[in-house]
C-alpha cells in the first residue's frame, strides 16, 4: 500500500506540473493571438483614415444599388450608448444608406427610439403596415427591432396557422399542406406587423460575430459581417464593409 | 529508395500526428467547443481550379470532410454538424443533383463497412432535412445508416440534406400543431370543437424574461381564410381564457424548439463555411443566435487543420462573452 501511495506522489506531481505547463502554454498562445488582433486593429485604424479621407478612390463612389436593405445588430450593453447608435445612424444617411434595420437583444434601442428620432433630421419610422420599401429619397427608413420580432414572433405566427387550420377544418378537406408552408408563415408574420424586408447586409456591433437572436426568417441570404465594438467603430471601416458587400455575387444555392 | 521514402514519409506521419496530439492538448486546457457547424462551400471552385470534373470537386470535399471530422473527434468536439444538400440546391442541373445523390450513396455506404471511421470512434449518424424530397435509394440509405448507428455513443455527426433553416421551422410548426390537436384530443375525447368564429382578440402570450413584460398581438381577423389587420381591440382576455374558448392550448416557443430536425442536438458553438462566403445561406438561422461565424478563405477541399485550430481559438476568445449572453436568456 505505502509503494503505491509512494508512486502515486511522483505521478500526481507529474501530472500537476504537465496541467500547469499547459496552462501556460495556452495563456502563451492567446497571447500572441491578442497582440495580432491588436496590430491588425492598428491597421484598421490606419485604413479607416485613409478611405474617410478620399485617398482611396474606390471607396469614394459606392454603388448602393444592390444594398437596398441594411441591417445593424449591436449588443445590448453598447446599445445603451444612444449617442453613439445616432451617430451611426448619421454616417449612413450620409452615405446615402436608405432603409436601415436596427436591432439588440435585449430591447435597449426600441426602449431609445424617441431619443434618437429626436436627434436626428430626415429619418422615418419603417411603418409595419408598409407593403414595399418606401420610395423617399430624402428620408432615412428606420426600423427597430428586438427578440419579440424574431422568434417570439415565429411562435405567435405559429398560432395564427393552428388557428387558421382550426378554421378551415370544417371546411375543406385536405388544406393541411397548404396551411404550413413559408409563403403562409411570412403573411402570417406579416399580419402580425413583424415582417420587415430581409436584409442584404448585416453589420454586428460586439465583441463576436453573432446574430443574437436577430429575426431568423428574415437571415436566409444575409451577408453577416463583424464590425468590432460600437465604441470604437469608424466611418472608414463601414464605408469599406458596404464597398465589399457591393462585389459579392450569390448563387442562391444553384 | 521506394521502400526508403515510404518509411520515411510514415516516419513524418508519426511525428505529425504526435505534434497534432501535443497542440490539442494545449487547447484543451481552455474551453473547447461541443459542437461544430460546417457550411461546405467551393467544391466545384476547387473543380475548376483544377480542370477536375465536376463530380471529383465533391469527392475531394468528401475526404476532406473525412479529415476534419477526425480532427474534431481527436479534439474532443462531441457535436458536428454539416450542411451537405440544401432544398436550393435543388435548383442547379438535374445531372449534377443525380451526381451528389449517387455519392452520397456510395459514401454512406462505405462508412457501413465494418472497421470505419463510424465504428473507430463510436459516432452516431442523424440525417436532417426534409427527406421525403429525396429519392427513394438516397432515402433508404439514410434509414439504413441511422439505424445502423444507432447504439453509438461516443459522438454524433449531424448531416443536413434536403435542409433549409426556414423548412425546418414550418415542419416544427407543423408538428407542434398536430401534437396539441392530438393533447386535446386525449383530454377531451371525440368532442367536435366549436369552429373559431374569426375574431381573435387580443392574445396574451408569455414571453421571455428579458423582454420587457408581456407582448400583446394587434387583433386579427380572419376574413376568406387571409388575415387582416384591425385596429386594436378594447376587450382583452388572459391567455388561459383564450385556451378555454378555443379549446385548444397554445403553441409555445419551447413546443416549436422541440420539434425541430436539430433538437437532436445542442445548439452549435461555432458555424465555419468554407471560400469566404459571409453568409449562412438559410442554414441553422434559428440556432446560431449565440454562435460566432468563421468564414476561412480556403475552399472546402483545402480546408485543413490550421482552421479548425483557428476557429477553435477564437471560440476560445469570445466564449465568456458568450456564455454571459447565454446565461441571460
Amino acid at each position: 500500500m505505502g509503494s503505491t501511495n509512494k508512486l502515486r506522489g511522483p505521478n500526481c506531481w507529474t501530472a500537476q506540473v504537465g496541467s500547469f505547463s499547459l496552462q501556460l502554454i495556452w495563456h502563451f498562445i492567446h497571447f500572441i493571438i491578442s497582440t495580432c488582433f491588436f496590430v491588425l486593429g492598428l491597421a484598421g485604424a490606419i485604413d479607416s483614415y485613409l478611405i474617410s479621407s478620399g485617398l482611396l478612390k474606390k471607396y469614394n463612389d459606392l454603388n448602393l444599388g444592390k444594398l437596398r436593405y441594411l441591417a445593424i445588430v449591436v449588443d445590448s450593453d453598447e446599445a445603451r450608448q444612444t449617442s453613439k447608435v445616432i451617430k451611426l445612424l448619421q454616417w449612413l444617411s450620409d452615405i446615402g444608406v436608405k432603409h436601415v434595420c436596427l436591432y439588440d437583444e435585449e430591447g435597449v434601442l426600441k426602449k431609445s427610439k424617441d431619443a434618437i428620432l429626436e436627434k436626428l433630421s430626415h429619418i422615418r419610422l419603417f411603418e409595419e403596415t408598409d407593403e414595399i420599401l418606401p420610395l423617399d429619397q430624402k428620408n432615412l427608413n428606420l426600423e427597430l427591432a428586438s427578440p419579440s420580432d424574431g422568434k417570439e414572433a415565429v411562435a405567435k405566427a405559429a398560432n395564427l396557422l393552428f388557428t387558421k387550420h382550426l378554421e378551415l377544418r370544417n371546411t375543406t378537406e385536405d388544406h393541411w399542406e397548404n396551411i404550413f408552408t413559408e409563403a403562409q408563415m411570412t403573411e402570417a408574420l406579416r399580419a402580425l406587423g413583424c415582417s420587415g424586408p430581409e436584409p442584404d447586409l448585416l453589420l454586428v456591433y460586439g465583441p463576436a460575430r453573432c446574430h443574437l437572436g436577430f429575426p431568423p426568417w428574415r437571415l436566409r441570404y444575409t451577408e453577416i459581417v463583424h464590425m468590432g465594438s460600437l465604441k470604437s467603430m469608424k466611418y472608414g471601416l463601414l464605408m469599406k464593409a458596404i464597398y465589399k458587400f457591393t462585389l459579392v455575387r450569390q448563387n442562391y444555392g444553384k | 529508395m521506394q521502400h526508403g521514402s515510404s518509411s520515411s514519409s510514415k516516419f513524418m506521419g508519426t511525428i505529425c500526428g504526435f505534434l497534432r496530439k501535443c497542440l490539442f492538448k494545449a487547447l484543451s486546457a481552455g474551453p473547447i467547443p461541443s459542437h461544430i457547424a460546417f457550411i461546405m462551400d467551393g467544391n466545384r471552385r476547387y473543380a475548376k481550379r483544377r480542370n477536375l470534373a465536376e463530380g471529383d470537386g465533391h469527392r475531394a470535399g468528401f475526404s476532406s470532410l473525412m479529415t476534419i471530422l477526425g480532427y474534431c473527434y481527436d479534439l474532443g468536439i462531441q457535436h458536428t454538424t454539416v450542411y451537405a444538400f440544401s432544398i436550393d440546391n435543388f435548383k442547379r442541373r438535374p445531372d449534377e443533383v443525380q451526381c451528389l445523390m449517387d455519392l452520397m450513396v456510395e459514401k454512406i455506404e462505405e462508412l457501413l463497412k465494418t472497421g470505419s471511421v463510424l465504428d473507430q470512434y463510436g459516432i452516431r449518424i442523424y440525417f436532417i432535412g426534409n427527406l421525403k424530397l429525396l429519392n427513394e435509394n438516397v432515402q433508404i440509405a439514410a434509414e439504413k445508416a441511422m439505424k445502423a448507428t444507432a447504439s453509438n455513443n461516443k459522438a454524433v455527426l449531424l448531416i443536413c440534406v434536403a435542409y433549409t433553416s426556414r423548412d425546418e421551422i414550418v415542419h416544427a410548426i407543423e408538428r407542434s400543431c398536430e401534437q396539441k390537436l392530438d393533447e386535446a384530443n386525449a383530454f377531451a375525447g371525440n368532442e367536435e370543437i366549436k369552429v373559431m368564429t374569426g375574431q381573435l382578440d387580443e392574445l396574451e402570450v408569455p414571453t421571455s424574461p428579458s423582454n420587457c413584460g408581456v407582448k400583446r398581438v394587434k387583433g386579427m381577423e380572419m376574413k376568406n381564410g387571409n388575415f387582416k389587420h384591425v385596429e386594436q381591440g378594447s376587450h382583452q382576455e388572459k391567455s388561459d381564457d383564450i385556451e378555454k374558448k378555443h379549446k385548444y392550448p397554445f403553441i409555445k416557443l419551447v413546443d416549436i424548439e422541440k420539434n425541430m430536425y436539430m433538437a437532436v442536438a445542442p445548439d452549435p458553438d461555432i458555424v465555419i463555411r468554407s471560400s469566404g462566403e459571409t453568409r449562412l445561406s438559410n442554414f441553422l438561422l434559428w440556432q446560431t443566435a449565440y454562435c460566432p461565424l468563421y468564414t476561412p478563405d480556403a475552399l472546402w477541399p483545402d480546408m485543413g487543420l490550421w482552421h479548425l485550430v483557428w476557429a477553435v481559438l477564437s471560440f476560445q476568445r469570445s466564449y465568456s462573452y458568450l456564455q454571459k449572453k447565454k446565461k441571460q436568456l
